[in-house]
């Protein structure tokens, strides 16, 4: 009889965290008006090794929280109101006419900003990416994908800058599940995203070569493959695809396959996925 | 008010949808060289108008200058031969209205503003003025849609015309009253068509009650001295509804069922089972509440019901499905003191996809009924959206095709939630709501829309079908009343008890709660409303969406709604739990109903159903078999039923949540899998497996054991999964036809008869379930003679179990080169009502029989095997037998397989029979032995994993094809969908 896995994390913070404990730096993670994918955010980070507290934008609308008690600021996933508008779009007017200031005094400290998906489109409306020359202009969109529906399917990525989130990272296996996540800009605009090194991932192919603009590899569209990027200062990620919606291996897509293939190799079975790179790096910036 | 109209066109640069969506509408036959589409939003400002430079600051909020235009009160100039605008009907929910309308009065706070959008369509291309007409019905939904079309030279340099869809009622909002001392005659039409009204003289919408039942509410009136007002018969209508009541399931049924079905035969089972089970129960709530229960682990518990929304989405596809998957995530947030919904299920039987009959509502070809692809295209769309939008993954579900279903689309939407099982000595599963307690209504506001729904699936689709029955969802309101009901307001303890308004509206959560503590007493008007002059009849049971009924304690009301401002969630107390016995209604300050709640919800009057049975002969097939099967093979896995229909499940986000284990898709050839498992409590090891059976093409041949084959795949495929016998519930939805006809009582005996021999065999016990008994178009043909479509019965049941240990499942596709082949438990001659017969164009007669006795035993085995690793992948014989089963298990594994099959049966019956209780299970030759001995004589090895070809010898070569092409054939006939 083949049993050659080891038990799964049973839960997090004490059994997972197999580095060391969690940084007291805390990431704030924004909630309300449709964003949903605030609870697997959470559950990342604190795997990784930060705690982090679910807060609804209201909330810091209204004071009740502060934003620079938080070295961490996540943007997650969801489709807040309901893409109604453009996707992104209403809950980046909602933050720049309400908390605009806080926002810029957080990105001007030490602070790191991640928006997934929703979040990405979030990060792109406001102008937190690429946000040359701290501008905050609106350089880049993430339009309707080409096929002109909400696609999901797990998509493979690669690394196309060394900075701190890409460290240490070969390729990331996950979902996208979106309906606008076709980057486009500018010709000058992706010329200063190349020459400033800002494409932080792309979609490949399973061997990691390009996906050159193929469906489904590349699956929304998006100018160059880009799947994500960082804005100028390096401290602001936003990213289409969900890591941490992949973040045990039996989240990825091909794990009945590679644990057969793992068990006969007399292989153990890990408990968490390669995806937890990404967030290990965010978490070993505040080591 | 409303003086001032801006128009604001959004329209981008460069639309990256432009050829995908000029291409689908060249495919429906326009000759079309550009369909361009522009965002329109018509702004109205109360008080104060916005200057040039307000407008372009609404301008840019609400277009994305990197990638789009606007313009404000100018008409965007492009090349185009038509224009085509669709805004929405009055009153209809506006979405993205809404949401632009916050921004702006976000961006200009005091602002008073209405935002209402459209869509314009800027045709290019010759088009005749039928087939732009066409086009134009193809673009928009009359029941909901409001469409102006141009021509360039109408449209000029001023564009399209400013409308602004407000609605205005001229009602009376009084409650009259209806005298109900009238002949019998007048007495059945006012149960039919409705209640007169007194101004418009136009009746109302159906009450469907019947004569008894109006005689019974005629009696109670006599004796309370008076007449009814209007609100007291809607509210006795809608609450005494097939659709609440579920009379024909709790009706005497002949001498032998004196109980009626549902406690005879679904109720009777769980009851059994859970007895025989013991401290191994793993029921906490059945039938009772909104959702059934069943315990996940010591901390947590699962949930899980499926609904129908079947007649709203025949008249709009897209509305109807996303009103229903919100409407069972409600169930599911209603359940206890609230569950979080962690997974989506669907399925949708329609007609035929390339199909277009020409049927009608009305005579003289009025009110045609959508086509089957305008159906699937409007469900697919509606539930992906309120799952996607709502953050829950949908993973499971399927699409069936028959054209019975032209006329009645079946849109079946479930939910599964999840909660801890007690939260600081509370137990989470129970409500109470005691006297004293605020009613408080929260969500969405009040409006016409929905009205007679309940009423109204309860009757046959025909030409009297009202059209206030179509509503919108509006997930966003949804999510943010979700978000602070299930995340904060119950784990602050702050209400008592809470349930979801569905059909009925407030008239029935409001009267189902005060059975808590036996009373209750409304002020109607203090409900919100979305506009002013509703009667106070269309207030109380106005199924408006997006609302929760709770009971909340006085001292923590300050609580509760300030918490419900801080998340903007409209909520407003509308009266007060009692123990009077009485459900009292008042508008201002007048009385309009008091009704002894005993009358209200035992009041109507019983029924005794006669049934009858006739067993029917149909045909059996006559060709020989074919000296080889490829091309058997091949036609087979290309039909509907049979065929991959990912187009579907890659619009819906099923990797939501982080949960995703087995998904919609297994293996590297991307099949679908009929069975899927999902974590729903990060860091448990444990997940939840769900499944379903459904076998219409059985019903008409023997509904008995299509009853049982529905119950044995539900099973069959959790079990697949290595989920344990013991840790699996089931759930039921009978969808039936004809339902006031004996024999299509008959069918329904005998198949609720199979649910309780079936379940109790296999201790499954059913946790919760739905019907839905009068799935009929009665129209007409093109030439108008009278026409009846009746689905044929349809009974889905769906079944849900935990996962001991989700890492030790298998998925359905074959692994590893040289893996061996067994095929678990007995094939026989059984293909009536199969897909093949249907391919040979025949029903015939021999549906398959199940032993659960014989079955149960080995499937306990065969679940060990797979939980202690022996098995690299499991994969249930369903619908098209083990040939389309082995094709999938090649397909999905992208490897071929060499295998011998016994010969005591004709080949091509043997490979399509779809006798239950199979499965084609890869193990490892490593496992061999150890297998073997844990299933004895139930797995016959039949051969291994090998190659690029499915290769099948019996006494001679049966096949031999490229698993490429099988492939090819599972997955060509919806590619371009």
């Amino acid at each position: 009889m083949n049993a050659a896995h080891t038990p799964l994390t049973t839960f997090p913070g004490k059994d997972t965290a197999s580095g060391p404990g969690l940084v007291e730096e805390k990431a704030l993670i924004m909630s309300g008006f449709g964003i949903n994918s605030e609870m697997e955010t959470q559950e990342v980070l604190l795997r990784a090794g930060m705690g982090s507290d679910i807060v609804h934008i209201n909330d810091l609308i209204d004071g009740r929280t502060k934003l620079r008690h938080y070295r961490l600021m996540v943007f997650p996933g969801g489709f807040s109101y309901g893409d109604d508008t453009g996707a992104g779009n209403a809950f980046a007017n909602r933050v720049r006419n309400n908390l605009w200031n806080d926002v810029k005094e957080f990105i001007e400290g030490d602070n790191l900003v991640l928006g997934i998906c929703n979040g990405f489109q979030i990060l792109a409306n406001l102008g937190l990416v690429p946000a040359f020359d701290r501008g905050f202009a609106r350089d880049i969109a993430l339009m309707p994908n080409r096929k002109g529906v909400l696609e999901c399917r797990f998509v493979t990525l690669k690394p196309a800058a060394a900075n701190l989130w890409t460290k240490g990272i070969e390729r990331i296996c996950c979902p996208v599940a979106h309906g606008e996540g076709n980057f486009t800009c500018s010709p000058d605009t992706l010329c200063r995203l190349r020459k400033q090194e800002m494409i932080a991932f792309t979609y490949c192919r399973e061997d990691l070569s390009p996906a050159n603009g193929e469906y489904p590899y590349n699956p929304n569209g998006s100018v160059e493959d880009i799947a994500g990027i960082v804005s100028a200062d390096g401290r602001v990620l936003g990213l289409m695809p969900h890591p941490e919606r992949a973040m045990e291996f039996v989240n990825l897509y091909d794990w009945p396959l590679r644990k057969e293939q793992m068990i006969r190799d007399g292989m153990v079975v890990p408990d968490e996925s390669l995806n937890m790179q990404l967030f290990r790096n965010i978490v070993d910036y505040f080591r | 008010m409303a003086s001032c109209v801006h128009r604001i066109e959004v329209h981008y640069t460069k639309d990256p949808r432009l050829k995908t969506r000029t291409d689908r509408i060249r495919s429906l036959g326009f000759p079309v060289s550009e369909l361009n589409l522009i965002d329109v939003y018509t702004i109205t400002s109360g008080l104060h108008d916005f200057s040039a430079v307000d407008l372009n600051q609404i301008g840019l909020q609400l277009c994305n200058p990197v990638v789009q235009e606007f313009l404000s009160d100018q008409p965007t100039l492009i090349n185009f031969d038509y224009a085509i605008e669709v805004g929405f009907l009055p009153g209809v929910t506006d979405n993205v209205g809404t949401t632009a309308r916050q921004m702006i009065e976000d961006f200009f706070p005091g602002a008073e503003v209405a935002v209402y959008t459209s869509q314009l369509f800027c045709v290019s291309g010759k088009l005749s003025s039928g087939l732009l007409q066409n086009l134009a019905s193809t673009l928009a939904n009359p029941l909901v849609n409001r469409v102006h079309v141009k021509t360039r030279q109408e449209y000029g340099i001023s564009g399209m015309d400013r409308v602004v869809p407000l609605v205005q009622l001229h009602e009376l909002p009084v409650a009259g009253e209806v005298d109900l001392n009238i002949d019998d005659q007048e007495l059945s039409r006012l149960g039919k068509e409705g209640i007169k009204d007194p101004l418009t003289h136009q009746r109302r919408g159906p009450l469907a009650l019947d004569l008894a039942q109006l005689h019974a509410i005629r009696n109670y009136f006599v004796i309370q001295g008076r007449s009814p007002r209007d609100v007291e018969l809607e509210s006795l209508a809608q609450t005494w509804s097939e659709h609440c009541k579920h009379t024909i399931f709790a009706s005497a049924m002949d001498e032998d069922v004196p109980d009626g079905l549902y406690k005879t035969y679904i109720q009777a089972a769980t009851n059994k089972i859970r007895k025989e089970k013991g401290v191994k129960d793993i029921c906490l709530t059945v039938f009772t509440d909104n959702s059934g229960a069943i315990i996940f682990d010591d901390h947590f518990l699962v949930t899980h019901k499926v609904e129908t929304h079947n007649s709203p989405s025949a008249l709009d596809p897209f509305g109807g499905a996303l009103t229903g998957i919100v409407g069972v995530n409600r169930d599911t947030i209603g359940f206890g003191l609230g569950a979080k919904p962690c997974i989506n299920v669907y399925g949708y039987c329609v007609g035929d996809p390339e199909s277009d009959p020409a049927l009608f509502r009305g005579r003289d070809k009025s009110n045609p009924i959508l086509s089957p692809r305008r159906i699937l295209d409007g469900v697919v769309h509606g539930v992906g959206v309120g799952g996607n939008c709502s953050g829950i993954p949908t993973p499971q579900g399927w699409v069936y095709f028959d054209n019975r279903y032209v006329g009645k689309p079946l849109v079946f939407a479930g939910t599964v939630g999840v909660m801890p099982r007690e939260l600081a000595g509370r137990k989470l599963y129970e409500k109470q709501a005691e006297p004293g307690d605020l009613i408080v209504v929260a969500g969405g506001r009040v409006g016409k829309d929905g009205i007679h729904g309940a009423t109204f699936s309860s009757e046959a689709l025909d030409p009297g079908s009202p059209v206030t029955a179509v509503q919108i969802g509006d997930p966003i309101t949804q999510k943010k009343l979700s978000d602070v009901i299930v995340k904060e307001a119950r784990d602050l303890g702050l209400y008592r008890s809470i349930t979801d308004n569905g059909a009925g509206g407030i008239s029935c959560s409001v009267a189902e709660m005060a059975k808590e503590c036996n009373g209750c007493r409304v002020s109607l008007e203090k409900v919100p409303l979305k506009y002013p002059g509703m009667a106070p009849w269309e207030i109380w049971i106005s199924e408006s969406q997006e609302r929760m009924t709770l009971a909340v304690q006085p001292e923590n009301l300050d609580a509760f709604m300030e918490l419900m401002v801080r998340r903007e969630v409209e909520a407003m107390v509308i009266g007060e739990f009692s123990d009077s016995g009485r459900c009292i209604v008042e508008f201002h300050g007048d009385v309009v109903m008091d009704i002894e709640l005993a009358f209200l919800h035992d009041g109507l009057p019983k029924k005794h159903l006669a049934s009858r049975y006739t067993k029917k002969i149909y045909p059996e097939p006559t060709s020989p078999c074919p000296d080889r099967l490829d091309a058997t093979l091949l036609a087979v896995l290309r039909r509907r039923n049979i065929c991959s229909k990912e187009f579907v499940s890659v619009q819906y986000d099923h990797t939501v949540q982080g949960g995703h284990v087995l998904g919609p898709f297994q293996g590297k050839g991307r099949v679908q899998a009929m069975a899927t498992l999902t974590k729903v409590v990060p860091g448990s090891r444990k997940g939840v497996g769900l499944s379903q059976g459904m076998f219409p093409s059985y019903s008409e041949i023997d509904p008995y054991r299509m009853a049982a084959a529905g119950i044995d795949t539900a099973i069959r495929g959790l079990i697949g999964l290595g989920i344990p016998l013991d840790a699996i519930a089931i759930l039921d939805n009978f969808c039936w036809c004809s339902s006031d006809d004996p024999e299509r009582l008959g069918q329904l005996k005998r198949a609720a008869k199979g649910c309780y021999d079936v379940s109790t065999a296999f201790g499954t016990p059913f946790i919760s379930g739905k019907d839905s008994m009068y799935n009929d178009f009665s129209g007409y043909d093109a030439d108008n003679n009278p026409v009846k479509v009746s689905v044929p019965p349809t009974l889905l049941i769906s079944s849900i179990g935990i996962h001991p240990d989700v890492v030790t499942s298998v998925s359905i596709d074959a692994k590893i080169e040289g893996d061996l082949v067994y095929l678990v438990g007995t094939t026989k001659e059984e293909l009536g009502g199969s897909e093949y017969f249907a391919y040979l164009g025949c029903a015939g007669n021999i549906v398959p029989e199940l032993d659960p006795g014989l079955v149960k035993a080995y499937y306990q085995r065969l679940t060990n095997t797979i939980l202690h690793g022996l098995v690299a992948s499991a994969c249930p014989v369903t619908r098209g037998g083990l040939g389309v089963t082995l094709g999938m298990v090649a397909i999905a594994g992208q490897l071929g397989m060499d295998l011998f099959v016994p010969s005591a049966i004709r080949p091509d019956y043997f490979l399509f029979s779809e006798s239950l209780g199979r499965f084609i299970v890869t193990v490892s030759s490593d496992n061999r032995l150890a297998f073997e001995q844990a299933l004895g004589e139930d797995a016959v090895l039949i051969g291994k994993v090998t190659g690029s070809n499915l290769r099948i010898n019996g006494t001679h070569l049966l096949l031999d094809v490229p698993v490429s092409e099988l492939e090819n054939a599972y997955k060509t006939p919806f590619k371009e969908y």
